[in-house]
């Protein structure tokens, strides 16, 4: 019986040979992820119904990453951070990233793979919606609230309903050279909804996936929540192993769909036909190209988060700013300390990403979530007024990033930068040739 | 569940209601245990929401008015992909700790439905159509569980609901744990035990 890659992995994870779409089934978990927002209230429930003195089912599989509300004076966030140490110190926990030591990482969706922590095959669950970032090492990842993330803690299972798989066919072997993969979510998002992916799986497939990168997969699989999708999967292949064998020594194993698996349905693309794309305030999936926006004023630009605060990303966006004034206040966030180190280390022409984006004015901060979800009203680049802000996040829902009041426009590094140094959304080809 | 009739006014809103709208992310810092600090949650319930769009179809109604904690509506009717967004289960615990028992909505976003059932929080029920363009804000609804059926007392007009299928039994037994000690997947503690 043929299946597709996500199946295959929720049957091995269920002991069963095979399992149908629609039907639930309890799994065997491979690694819990939780943070600073919703760990402390999991910690909670999982004392509650396990008792005082339980112990998590396998401390060498929860990892715990503060990423949120890191940078702050707010005693609630702070104490929050609190929690998660003294947890980490109770239970005896390896894999605790605390803040402000030389273990601190930043966001979790960009530090899991940098820690080995994203793996194909296996099962990953996070308390976070972007979770499902992992599925671009072919493995089966999503998010769960803090009730779920406690019931594993306590058990090392969790039930799930076997979403039917969405095809997403890509021809082409390279991106055109002013096309990023944000690009190319947005264009998918726009095309099917908000809602178009719900309780299903998405996978990216093709030729034109295989031409990409590992991080430029991540950008994907990392919005297909903002599709509805359950999970986002890339079949893995030798980029995928490169990656992964380079950060842990943990054994894995390589799932692909059947040639023959069904679907619930395939979309057919072409990476070459791909142009530059903006999300207008406020759904992901109200699209428009940047061409057809050019000019609309703005009042801030924003790089940074699990989507677009990878390196990569940040190398896209200096390749442009690169000797020029920038027009509007722009601020950058690396994802994690290991992102932030490339900022120092990676240059173009001579000069490092840090220097040309200090050169041209742009605020940088430190690794965290910071302003993309808004957070406390000391948030670094958070919008507490009226802005209206081009950004490389995932969401532009009303007051995602502060204010109720501010607009939001997301749209690849590329382009965020394009338009930053014009202060208006400019499509980036104005600067690329 | 104890009651086979919930029984309230409706608080109505429109497609896409995402979870930073729910609770917006600067308010996920306090404790859901501490009792009193857990009533900010009942506050600010909704309060991302666009006043245009928070109470249709007039709009302009806060579900919780400004200084009070709990909201005197019982039932929300909203749009479909109602609860997209993040997966803080800080979203269905604070309508939940506003007073509200139950959501109608044509579909929901997954993680949204998933926190609602597990953690036993308010009952989301799916309806047949996009009931957010026939209820108004203030109408008294009532819940038939057995049934499933919505009644809308105010408009005199009944509509089914469908079946909470697969996810019955978790609603039934109030949550993921209590489902699993049923199941005997957990062990008993013994303040359940008791």
């Amino acid at each position: 019986m043929s299946m597709t890659l996500t199946e295959k992995i929720l049957a091995k994870h269920s002991g069963r040979s095979m399992v149908d779409p629609g039907e639930t089934v309890w799994i065997d978990v491979d690694v819990l992820m939780t943070h600073d927002v919703c760990g402390p209230p999991t910690i909670s429930i999982f004392h509650k119904e396990f008792g005082e003195e339980a112990r998590v089912w396998d401390k060498d599989k929860l990892v715990i990453i503060p990423d949120h509300y890191i940078f702050t004076n707010d005693k609630y966030a702070n104490r929050n951070v609190d929690i998660l140490r003294a947890f980490a110190a109770e239970q005896t926990l390896p894999n605790y990233y605390d803040v402000g030591t030389d273990r601190y990482k930043g966001v979790c969706h960009v530090a899991l793979p940098e820690e080995g922590y994203t793996r194909p095959g296996e099962v990953l669950f996070g308390t976070d919606s972007h979770t499902c970032t992992a599925g671009a090492f072919g493995q089966f990842a999503t998010g769960i609230g803090n009730t779920d993330a406690a019931f594993i803690m306590g058990t090392g299972k969790l039930w799930v309903k076997v979403p039917e798989t969405m095809r997403f066919e890509f021809e082409g072997d390279h991106l055109p050279p002013y096309i990023m993969a944000k690009d190319i979510i947005l264009k998918v998002i726009g095309d099917i909804g908000v809602d178009g992916a719900t309780y299903r799986t998405m996978e990216f497939a093709g030729p034109g996936i295989k031409a990409l990168d590992i991080e430029s997969r991540m950008t994907l699989t990392n919005m297909v929540i903002e599709a509805g999708g359950k999970n986002g999967v890339v079949e893995p292949d030798a980029k995928t192993e490169e990656y992964v064998n380079q950060r842990t020594e943990v054994s894995y194993e390589l799932v692909h769909s059947d040639p023959d698996a069904s679907y619930h349905s395939v979309y057919n693309y072409n990476l070459e036909e791909m142009v530059p794309m903006v999300a207008k305030p406020h759904s992901p999936d109200n699209k428009a190209t940047a061409a057809e926006l050019e000019g609309t004023p703005l009042t801030r630009a924003y790089i940074g988060s699990c989507t677009g605060g990878k390196l990569s990303d940040f190398k896209a966006a200096a390749e442009i700013i690169q000797g020029h004034d920038l027009a509007i206040d722009t601020f950058i966030v690396p994802a994690t300390t290991e992102v932030a180190k490339g900022l120092s280390t990676e240059k173009i022409n001579g000069q490092t990403l840090k220097e040309i984006f200090e050169g041209a004015g742009c605020k940088i901060g430190r690794a965290s979530c910071a302003a993309c979800l808004g957070g406390p009203e000391d948030t670094f680049g958070r919008l507490n007024g009226k802005e209206v802000c081009i950004s490389t996040t995932n969401r532009n829902f009303p007051g995602r990033m502060g204010s109720k009041d501010s607009e939001v426009y997301l749209a690849s590094p590329y382009t965020v930068a394009a338009s930053a140094v014009t202060g208006k959304i400019t499509d980036p080809r104005q600067f690329i040739n | 569940m104890s009651q086979d009739i919930l029984k309230g006014k409706a608080f109505v809103l429109g497609k896409n209601i995402d979870t930073d709208q729910i609770i917006p992310a600067q308010h996920l810092v306090y404790s859901l245990n501490d009792p009193e600090e857990r009533k900010f949650y009942g506050r600010y319930a909704l309060s991302g929401t666009p006043s245009e769009e928070s109470g249709l179809p007039q709009g302009n109604i806060p579900l919780v008015e400004d200084d009070a904690f709990e909201s005197e509506f019982k039932i929300i009717v909203g749009g479909p992909n109602f609860g997209c967004g993040s997966s803080r289960e800080h979203a269905p615990a604070a309508l939940q700790i506003a007073g509200i028992q139950a959501i109608v909505s044509p579909s929901y976003a997954r993680i949204f439905y998933r926190n609602s059932v597990d953690g036993g929080f308010v009952i989301p029920y799916e309806s047949l159509e996009d009931l957010s363009k026939e209820v108004h804000t203030n109408d008294e609804l009532e819940i038939h569980k057995n049934e499933n059926v919505l009644k809308n007392i105010t408009q005199n007009k009944t509509y089914k609901l469908k079946a909470l299928g697969s996810v019955e039994d978790i609603v039934q037994a109030g949550g993921i744990f209590e489902y699993a000690r049923k199941m005997g997947m957990v062990p008993k503690n013994e303040k359940v035990a008791s």
